[in-house]
């Protein structure tokens, strides 16, 4: 999707933002006394790690195996759902191409009492969280207002509005401490341990309410994680213009511990995972976890990158692509051949024919579930107008040309001002 | 059977695209999410890839050309319809050759596609099909019938007057923007409580019985006052129609639930220019008996090609500032009325530019810069005045010069402006007339205009448009009271001028316009 190579030349002036895009290099910035923990290098290779290795001791081929399949499955679909856009199919589609192992090596860190606040990229996340392919898609149709509901998969819906997830996951997590100290008070037993885990990123991590939240995470011990993927830009803006410091070491500054971690490797990033959800549902958060990655495509399928960054840095970075590297571990380390990335294929190729069959089938929701899911229970109120609202859909005649329920819908409001 | 892929909104709310280059060809098999077309957006380039398997039956748009959002690009189908004989798609509305040729050449714009999932089956398709296949859904908005009314309790105390019936859909194209405007007008219509039906009617129960009383009265009132209907358009047609400064609800919509697009927008504002035009006369009918070449060329010479190169010239090499000021004219029309009653000047003419120029002559002894010439090494600033004046004469444009101005009293002033404009209306400035100018005004208001950036002379420094003055309300004293405000415009080199001196020269010059006593001083 980028016809023209964006090679302008090499901006000189270090406080043009275009200048030290990528390259982390504002004038003034201050070295950080983190490190980045990774486990694979670029090659597939292992690195060693004393604190965080161990954490991802039990991983065997299976479990590479099973990454990189769900890191290949969300490419996939990425890819099918950029093209459903172009053919007027979705509305909007944030592809996520380049962020698959921060995505699917956090999510396969959460337990099953842990609750996860997703911002709007995080479609392997949502997978992982056992929502089917073709169920996500319903809100970029247009046919949701969200594709799941939060009670059933403990993954709260998107949020368009950015950063305004952090909030509301710091808020869980408080309401998880105050449960059990009531459950104590009571006498009664103790609540399952449980984390959350909020995504967000640089771009949101710049936005007021994230650092109230952690203000607020912090002065409450909210058994909560912050994971921010670094994709390096928020829209056209570059990180080195959103921060000088890497964003882990801002952690600090809210008296928590932040964690640097290689955004690309799937394995370092479920080690920090798994450290920083056990810490947190120990009593021993907040945790924040910056992972370093890149945003291989476009912002949004609305967006055109080759405007505001080069064609250098997005092949800079598509050599450290956690699909190559999570295939080369296999290849290597395990010895798994042709045999198994061929069918993988052949199996992703069949899903995805399904899963865009499943999309291209769905319609939009009746708007009696809106009535659902105002209030947690029953409110009169919302009964009433319910009510009103059946009596308005009884007054039409049932002669089949009641084909569109969506365009029906909109158009009963203007019914209603005219009955 | 064979399927049409319309252009889609790629972007949010985009209207057009250009058709970049085709990336198949007639007759090609094509598999799903295969690249067809890269076009390209206000936004950027993009490629669309195939919705469909199958071959590519027939492309239905040029390369080049500038297509809008629901314009069928390209009918794919089963390899065994031979391109060049596909079957009527249904898009055309009909399977004649000349239909399909005007759907090929993209200036259809009945926009009748079929909406891209639907399936065509050839030339006798229902008439009813989807209307374009832009955005994920492009279901048609049927009209269901009402069951019909049953008396209840609750009547209107009077007989409502019924809204713009929805009288049958002609075209069975109930249009969505229709029942808006229809929601709309009958909220400002202020109905009673019943008339809303028995829910909104519980609602207001309560309500105080006097704002009953009122509401009830309310739509016999304003019935007569049919509100006009809110026009639907997107967000970039809003933004040309804003900035063309036309009203939406005048342009005849021809899109989606009849939403402005826009063509019918630019069709619409190149109908407002026509009008002044006026002589039918003027256009040639292609069938007019030796109608030939219909364009007319008009040779780059004489006047015309002088300002287009002082234009280029100006706009090219001067890096222009422009600013502009609101001023409150009032006592400029007062003083001018005194003085047309005023014995000495009899026989003279007097008008507001008369204020200006003399305001100008005044501002530039304090911000001298503005009265100078650039040149690459040095700056030449003049201790005198030949003020220009921008006058359309039947030649073309010239801007004479009034010498000396420094020197001239009102009076000699007032005359020397009548002369110039008279000469120049007459086409008889003298080429010693336009030399040598030092500052220039252009008297844009005389037709009405509010303001505009005008160019700089070249040689010049600065230029002062001057913008109609109409009376407006302004707050005097917290007070909106009825005055006659104007605009001033300044455009100044900014090689000489800075923002800072442009700034206190044009507060001088509406200084004098605003309190021309100060000249006095």
């Amino acid at each position: 999707m980028t016809p023209t190579p964006n090679t302008s030349p090499q901006l000189l002036d270090p406080h043009d933002a275009r200048a030290t895009a990528g390259t982390g290099a504002h004038p003034a910035t201050v070295e950080s006394a983190l490190d980045v923990v990774r486990l694979l290098d670029e090659n597939g290779q292992r690195c060693e790690n004393s604190r965080f290795g161990p954490w991802v001791e039990d991983v065997d081929v299976q479990t590479v195996q099973s990454l990189y399949r769900s890191m290949f499955r969300a490419r996939r679909l990425d890819e099918m759902c950029t093209a459903l856009q172009r053919q007027g199919q979705i509305v909007l589609w944030p592809p996520l191409r380049g962020q698959e192992a921060a995505q699917v090596g956090s999510a396969r860190a959460v337990g099953e009492h842990d609750y996860v606040f997703p911002s709007y990229r995080e479609h392997a996340v949502i997978l992982e969280r056992g929502v089917p392919a073709d169920q996500m898609m319903t809100q970029f149709r247009g046919h949701a207002a969200s594709s799941w509901k939060p009670s059933e998969t403990k993954t709260h819906i998107y949020s368009l509005v950015l950063g305004s997830q952090v909030p509301h996951a710091v808020g869980y997590a408080m309401g998880i401490t105050q449960d059990a100290t009531l459950a104590q008070l009571a006498g009664e037993s103790q609540p399952p341990e449980a984390a959350v885990l909020v995504y967000y990123g640089d771009g949101a991590s710049t936005e007021g309410e994230v650092h109230e939240s952690m203000v607020f995470a912090a002065s409450y011990d909210a058994p909560v994680v912050f994971f921010v993927q670094n994709n390096q830009w928020a829209i056209s803006v570059p990180f080195s213009t959103q921060s000088r410091v890497p964003l882990a070491t801002r952690a600090a500054g809210y008296g928590f511990e932040g964690v640097r971690v290689d955004g690309n490797d799937p394995l370092a990033v479920l080690a920090v995972t798994r450290w920083a959800v056990a810490e947190a549902r120990e009593g021993r958060g907040p945790v924040m976890i910056e992972a370093e990655t890149f945003r291989l495509g476009a912002h949004t399928t609305a967006d055109d990158p080759t405007k505001y960054r080069r064609t250098d840095e997005e092949q800079r970075w598509a050599t450290r692509d956690p699909l190559l590297r999570t295939k080369a571990l296999l290849n290597h380390e395990y010895g798994v051949d042709q045999d198994y990335f061929t069918d993988l294929e052949a199996e992703t190729d069949a899903w995805i024919k399904e899963t865009r069959a499943g999309i291209l089938d769905g319609g939009p929701q009746d708007l009696e579930q809106r009535f659902d899911v105002v209030y947690a229970a029953q409110h009169p109120l919302v009964e009433e107008e319910r009510q009103w609202y059946r009596d308005y859909q009884d007054s039409f005649l049932t002669d089949g040309a009641d084909q569109s329920l969506a365009g029906s819908d909109d158009h009963s409001v203007t019914e209603a001002g005219r009955a | 059977m064979s399927e049409v892929f319309a252009l889609p909104d790629v972007g949010e709310g985009l209207t057009e695209a250009e058709i970049v280059s085709w990336k198949v060809t007639a007759g090609q098999d094509v598999a799903v999410d295969q690249v067809l077309v890269e076009i390209e957006t206000a936004k950027s380039l993009v490629e669309l890839p195939s919705p469909w398997e199958g071959t590519v039956l027939d492309l239905l748009v040029d390369e080049g050309r500038t297509v809008e959002v629901g314009t069928p690009l390209i009918v794919i189908g089963d390899s065994s319809e031979a391109p060049g004989n596909v079957p009527d798609p249904g898009y055309t509305g009909g399977a004649d050759q000349a239909s399909r040729a005007s759907a090929r050449s993209g200036d259809n714009q009945d926009g009748k596609a079929g909406s891209h999932q639907q399936a065509v089956e050839g030339a006798d398709s229902p008439g009813t099909q989807a209307l374009v296949g832009s955005g994920p859904k492009a279901d048609p908005v049927l009209r269901r019938r009402r069951k019909p009314r049953q008396a209840t309790e609750v009547q209107p105390p009077t007989p409502a007057p019924e809204p713009a019936a929805p009288a049958a859909p002609s075209a069975g194209r109930p249009s969505l923007g229709e029942g808006i405007a229809d929601l709309i007008s009958r909220t400002r219509l202020g109905q009673s409580g019943s008339e809303r039906g028995p829910w909104w009617n519980t609602k207001r129960q309560d309500a105080a019985s006097g704002a009953k009383a009122t509401t009830t009265e309310a739509p016999a009132a304003d019935a007569a006052d049919v509100p006009r209907r809110p026009a639907l358009a997107k967000p970039p047609v809003r933004k040309v129609a804003k900035e063309m400064g036309i009203d939406l609800a005048d342009v005849a919509g021809t899109g989606d639930s009849g939403q402005v697009t826009k063509r019918d927008l630019l069709a619409y504002a190149a109908h407002l220019r026509e009008i002044p035009d006026g002589p039918d006369s003027f256009w040639v009918s292609g069938n007019a008996p030796g109608a030939g070449d219909r364009t007319q060329r008009i040779p780059v010479k004489g006047v015309r090609k002088l300002t287009a190169q002082n234009m280029v010239k100006s706009a090219f090499s001067a890096p222009h500032v422009s600013i502009f000021v609101d001023v409150d004219a009032s006592r400029t029309m007062e003083f001018v009325k005194r003085l047309k009653e005023a014995d000495y000047f009899d026989g003279v003419k007097v008008t507001p530019l008369l204020i200006l120029a003399k305001a100008i002559i005044w501002a530039t002894a304090r911000n001298p810069q503005v009265n100078a010439t650039w040149t690459d090494s040095e700056i030449i600033i003049k201790r005198y005045m030949n003020l220009g004046i921008a006058a359309a004469t039947p030649r073309g444009l010239m801007v004479p010069n009034i010498k000396d101005a420094q020197d001239m009293s009102l009076r000699e002033l007032a005359v020397a402006l009548d002369d110039l404009t008279k000469t120049a209306r007459a086409g008889k400035t003298q080429p010693g007339d336009m030399q040598n100018g030092t500052i220039s005004i252009t008297n844009i208001g005389s037709l009405g205009i509010d303001i505009g950036t005008p160019i700089i002379n070249p040689g010049e420094v600065a230029i002062v448009a001057f913008g109609t003055i109409k009376q407006k309300p302004w707050v005097v004293d917290g007070e909106i009271i009825p005055r006659w405000i104007t605009t001033l415009g300044g455009s100044f080199d900014h090689r000489v001028v800075d923002g800072d001196l442009s700034a206190r020269f044009m507060a001088d010059v509406a200084k004098i316009l605003e309190e021309p006593a100060l000249l006095l001083d």
